[in-house]
Order: C-alpha cells, then sequence, then structure tokens
C-alpha cells in the first residue's frame, strides 16, 4: 500500500521519448508526469501512440530516444525480470484481456501470487476469491474458462489479475473499448471504487469520452508525435489546439460534456 | 526498509504491528499459526499499528477474527485505521465462501468413466456426420465439376505434393538402401543374390514406399490441415466463410482432399522409383547385381499388380489424412492449446488409421489371392 509520501514525486515520469518504427515516426517529442493517487487517461486520434506510450512505460518496447522513469525506475531495466520486484508494483489489463486459455479464470488471477510469493494455498485462494469479487464477478465464474466468458466478464477477469497483487499502479488499455455503455460505466464505478479502496494510481488509454469526463482527473491530448495538451477535462475542453477541439467539440464530444454537466449540476440548471 | 508484519499475544490483547503486506503475508501466516490464542471471554485486537494492508493481509486479520469468533468467544478491534477499514469489510465473506469445486475433481470413478464414454459417443458422432458431409460435398462436386476450386487445389498439390518431394525422396531412399543391406546380407548365405530384386521390389511397391509416404505427409500436412483450419475458426474466419454463404465444405476440406488425392499416388510412384534405386546401389555394391541385371529380373520377378496395389491404397490414405487434418481442424474452439492438442490428434489419429487400412488390405488381398 502507498503510505503518504511526497505528493510531488512523481510516479511516471516520461521525457522527451521519440519512437521511431522504421521510418514511421509516432513519437517526436513526448513529455509528461503522472503522480500518485491520480487516474491519468491518455487520449487521442488512432494511430496517435498511445496504446505504444502505454507500452513503452511499462516496459515491452524501448523508446527510439528520451528516458522513461517508472517508480523510479528506468523502464529500460524493466525488461528480461531485472525489474523484478518493480513488476510486483504494478498491475496491467491488456486491450482484449490476455488471459492464459489454458487455465480457469481462477487460475489465471492466481499465477502472479503462485509466481512471486509463497503464500499458503488456502490464503492464495481467498486473496483470489476476494479480487475476483472486488471485480464484481460472481464466484461460480471461477471455474470457468476464458472462451466461456463473455468479452465484459473477461475484461473483469483480466482486470482482477491485473490488481491480485495489490499493486500502487494499474495500466488499462482502452477498458471500455467494445463494452455495452451500461458496462462501460459500471467499468468506470469500478476502476473508481477499486482505486479508493487500495489506493491505486491509474493510468489509462481511452477513446472514451464519457470515462474522460466522468473519471479521469487529468488528461492528456497525444497528436502530431507530442503531447497537444494536458490538463483536467474543463480545461482540455477550453483550448485553442485545433485538433484537441476536434476531438472534444465534435458531435460525440459535445454529447458527453453535456451528460457530464448534467450528471454534475443535476437537471434543473 | 519495508517493516516487517507481526502479530503476538501480550496480557491477552493480540497485538499486530507493520506492514501487513504480500511481501510480508508468508511470515505473518506461520507466526498465526505458531501463536497460543487468549482463552479469555472477549479477545482485544490491537491493530493501531498497523502501518499498511493490503487485500491479503486484510484476509489474515480476517481470519484470525473468525477463528476466535467461532471457538465462542467475543471480540473487539481496537485502533483500525479508516483507510482499512473499507477493505477489511469487503474482505469479510471471502473465506467462509465455498470454493467452486473444478471440473473432474471429486468426482467418483463411475462417473468419470461415463463422462469419458459419453464425450468418446459424442465425438464418434460428430466424427461420422463429418465424413457423411464431406461425402455427400464429394459426390456433388463429382456432379458439377465447375464447382470445385480449381486454383486451391492446385496450390496443395503444389504445396502438399511438389514441395514435399525432397524429403520423401531423401526417406525412401534411405528406406530402399536399408531394406537392401538387411536382405543382402541373408541371400548371399544361400548364394541367391538376384533375390534381392523381389525383395526389393515388391516390398517397396506394394507396402513400404505408400506408407512411408503417407505417414511423412500426414506429418507435414494433416496436422497443417488441422492448424490452419482451427486458427481459422479461433480468430471467426470461418464464421464470416459462412455468412458470405460460402461452405467452409467446398472452400476448405474439399480443395485439400482432393488435392491429397492426387498429390499422393503421384509422390508414391516418385518414392517408388528413388526407392527401388536405393536398392539398386546396394545390390550393385554389396551383391555384384548389375543394374542391367537388375532391371531384367525386375520385369519378370514384380508383376505389375504389386505396383498397382501400391498405388491404389495412396488415394485413400490421402483422403483418410486429409478428412482426419481438417476434421480436428473443426473440433478446435476457443484455446490456444486447443490448436496444439487438435494438431497432434490430426497426426496420431491419420497415421493410426492409414496403417489400420493398410492391414485391412493386406488380409483382404491376401484371401483374394493377390
Amino acid at each position: 500500500m502507498p503510505s503518504v509520501t511526497n505528493i510531488e514525486i512523481p510516479v511516471i515520469d516520461v521525457s522527451h521519448v521519440a519512437t521511431k518504427f522504421g521510418q514511421a515516426v509516432v513519437h517526436e517529442d513526448v513529455t509528461l508526469s503522472i503522480h500518485r493517487g491520480e487516474i491519468f487517461a491518455i487520449a487521442g486520434g488512432n494511430g496517435c501512440g498511445k496504446t505504444t506510450l502505454l507500452r513503452e512505460i511499462i516496459g515491452l518496447i524501448t523508446p527510439s530516444a528520451g528516458t522513461i522513469r517508472i517508480l523510479g525506475v528506468d523502464s529500460r531495466q524493466l525488461e528480461e525480470g531485472n525489474g523484478r520486484p518493480i513488476h510486483r508494483r504494478f498491475g496491467v489489463m491488456f486491450q482484449h484481456g490476455a488471459l492464459f486459455s489454458s487455465f480457469t479464470l481462477a487460475e489465471n488471477v492466481a499465477v502472479p501470487l503462485r509466481e512471486h510469493t509463497t503464500l499458503s494455498e488456502a490464503l492464495i485462494r481467498a486473496i483470489v476469491a476476494a479480487k475476483i469479487a472486488m471485480v464484481g464477478l460472481p464466484s461460480e465464474s471461477a471455474v470457468k474458462y476464458p472462451n466461456e466468458l463473455s468479452g465484459g466478464m473477461r475484461r473483469r477477469a483480466a482486470l482482477a489479475r491485473a490488481i491480485v497483487m495489490d499493486p500502487e499502479l494499474l495500466f488499462l488499455d482502452e477498458p471500455t473499448a467494445g463494452l455495452d455503455p451500461i458496462i462501460a460505466a459500471g467499468f468506470d464505478d469500478l476502476v473508481l471504487s477499486l482505486k479508493s479502496l487500495l489506493g491505486l494510481t491509474v493510468v489509462m488509454v481511452t477513446h472514451d469520452l464519457d470515462s474522460l469526463w466522468r473519471i479521469a482527473n487529468r488528461v492528456a491530448v497525444l497528436g502530431r508525435g507530442t503531447v497537444l495538451g494536458i490538463g483536467t477535462m474543463q480545461e482540455l475542453s477550453r483550448s485553442d489546439d485545433p485538433i484537441i477541439r476536434e476531438y472534444f467539440r465534435g458531435p460525440r464530444g459535445r454529447a458527453a460534456s453535456e451528460q457530464a454537466a448534467w450528471n454534475h449540476n443535476g437537471p434543473h440548471t | 526498509m519495508e517493516q516487517q508484519a507481526t502479530i503476538s499475544v501480550e496480557d491477552n490483547v493480540i497485538r499486530c504491528r507493520g506492514s501487513w503486506t504480500l511481501p510480508n503475508l508468508s511470515r505473518l501466516e506461520q507466526r498465526g499459526r505458531a501463536l497460543r490464542w487468549p482463552e479469555t471471554p472477549t479477545v482485544l485486537y490491537d491493530v493501531g499499528e498497523v502501518t499498511a494492508m493490503d487485500t491479503g493481509g486484510a484476509l489474515i486479520l480476517q481470519r484470525c477474527i473468525d477463528g476466535v469468533r467461532h471457538k465462542g468467544q467475543q471480540t473487539a478491534l481496537q485502533g483500525l485505521k479508516p483507510e482499512f477499514d473499507e477493505l477489511l469489510r469487503k474482505v469479510e465473506v471471502e473465506w467462509s465462501r465455498p470454493e467452486g469445486s473444478g471440473a473432474g475433481r471429486g468426482m467418483s470413478w463411475v462417473e468419470r468413466l461415463t463422462r469419458a464414454v459419453q464425450s468418446r459417443q459424442v465425438s464418434t458422432i460428430r466424427a461420422l456426420a463429418f465424413v457423411g458431409e464431406s461425402t455427400i460435398a464429394f459426390g456433388r462436386a463429382l456432379i458439377r465439376p465447375r464447382s470445385i476450386r480449381w486454383r486451391a487445389l492446385l496450390r496443395i498439390v503444389e504445396v502438399d505434393g511438389v514441395r514435399a518431394l525432397p524429403i520423401t525422396g531423401l526417406l525412401t531412399f534411405l528406406v530402399g538402401v536399408v531394406i537392401a543391406y538387411q536382405g543382402a546380407e541373408q541371400l548371399r548365405k544361400f548364394g541367391t543374390n538376384i533375390f534381392i530384386v523381389d525383395l526389393v521390389g515388391i516390398s517397396l511397391l506394394r507396402e513400404i514406399a505408400p506408407l512411408i509416404v503417407a505417414i511423412l505427409i500426414a506429418g507435414r500436412s494433416g496436422s497443417a490441415y488441422a492448424a490452419e483450419i482451427g486458427t481459422m475458426k479461433v480468430t471467426e474466419e470461418l464464421d464470416a466463410v459462412r455468412t458470405l454463404g460460402i461452405s467452409p465444405m467446398n472452400l476448405l476440406v474439399l480443395p485439400r482432399a482432393f488435392g491429397l488425392v492426387i498429390a499422393l499416388p503421384l509422390l508414391t510412384v516418385y518414392a517408388d522409383v528413388v526407392g527401388v534405386f536405393g536398392g539398386m546401389l546396394i545390390a550393385l555394391g554389396e551383391l555384384n547385381v548389375s543394374f542391367v541385371e537388375f532391371v531384367a529380373r525386375f520385369e519378370e520377378a514384380v508383376p505389375v499388380r504389386h505396383l498397382l496395389i501400391g498405388l491404389g491404397k495412396a488415394p485413400f490414405f490421402a483422403a483418410i489424412i486429409a478428412l482426419v487434418g481438417c476434421y480436428q481442424g473443426f473440433q478446435i474452439r476457443g484455446g490456444v492449446d486447443d490448436v496444439g492438442r487438435h494438431t497432434t490428434i490430426s497426426v496420431v489419429q491419420g497415421i493410426f488409421l492409414v496403417i489400420v487400412f493398410d492391414a485391412l488390405c493386406s488380409i483382404l488381398l491376401n484371401w483374394w489371392d493377390l
């Protein structure tokens, strides 16, 4: 659990990151920092390198230039097990769940515990059951295999696996993509409640304007290989940058912002 | 830098201290087990000095409290920090909840046997249905040859026939060499060197070359069919094919089956030639039977029916391999490990059925004195 430390030291510090795949330039110069205890969203159009940035932060891809520090460690050192103590301190939920298809849900959730701890079988089972309950899955689903679960359930199962070690940092890659609006809203609530319960810092990549308005404390909009704007949704929605305006004031953006205002102020104002 | 987590009994008060988080829990569990619990009617827990607590830590505390309550003692919690309170309440039920038992666990052997028989039954019926469907599709295609996808079929002939030439050639050449060597040893003792021709010719043409080719192709192509079709199923490509109004049978199974039925006899002819050539080399080296003598003897010693019987079996082998491979591919559902399992089954079943069919042929042909 994170004790209250100096709030000024960023949990994640991305400075002057550039990424090139052959001729294709994804990022030219990306700089941002994420603070403890916030829900930070990375937004932007398709192909602007949101997921690439996420994968760089968690050490799956090495940036062409620049440095990324996660929990005080250079992300380059995360590769190949060097960063094992760090790996225990963050959880990742991949876009399609990435559950191991030969394991049941409970076995999937238990994998990090079995790999990284020497707890008793009974305690592992209890922790797994607690996490499955926390993400709102019925306990009967614990013995099911991933291909027997619906898309929304698989997403929740992946979340349960990501938080099973009680990480300080939780990464979500497009958590609500492809979910119906009710389940997506439920997922947003789930992230909020887990954040307060476990004291998480959440970093998410998302297109979902509703969840940007509802749960993100701060949002970074990527585009043209750099960070176009960073701040709360209110700040960003007043931005002059044409791409950000397009992104947030398009028909869908307006609907989501009106909805957010409605939720905030009630129908009579 | 991390604080240890401790639990101890002092003056009938259970004192919990330190950081109750995952790295420390394993030791905490052991300590908790070794503890002598107080026997007073009310047990007081002092958790004021717990600096950190995660889900696992909360579960252990909860279990301690539950255990004491179970013995009929009262419990009281003192000094719990509000941020841990919510977590503790959240996990309260988890120990008491019955664990779901995995499928197959705790079943009697009768039940397991019943399930095994039932699943066998289901898979037998499915396999029969598949054979039926493909036979119908086969018949339709023969009536209307236009509906055959010739391009796909020719591609199968190329990939599974032409590209298999080097490996089939090498293998049957070596088998020809081996047979000739073994025969030469015995024949020399009797001075009947020229019979090497009968030995190599008949065994290769009639049995060994078709069988070697079939086994090789089962491993090379049968497995590929299963994996290809299975992966298409996993990635929903098969569903896309169906919704586009194309029959997977026509698109995937028929070209593979027809293609292999054409390719396998051709491969067998090639294998015959190369295998006999291997035998000829050894006959020359070990038994001084010249190529001319060998070929002259071949014409009278090896009746053409042996060649025809060998070639006649090849299309059936081909059909078996292709259908088993495709069938196993269609049986794959969901997972990654499923692809591996059914690919393995396709090879094992393919080879098994090929050999069974070959044995049946031998028995029947023996009855008919061929």
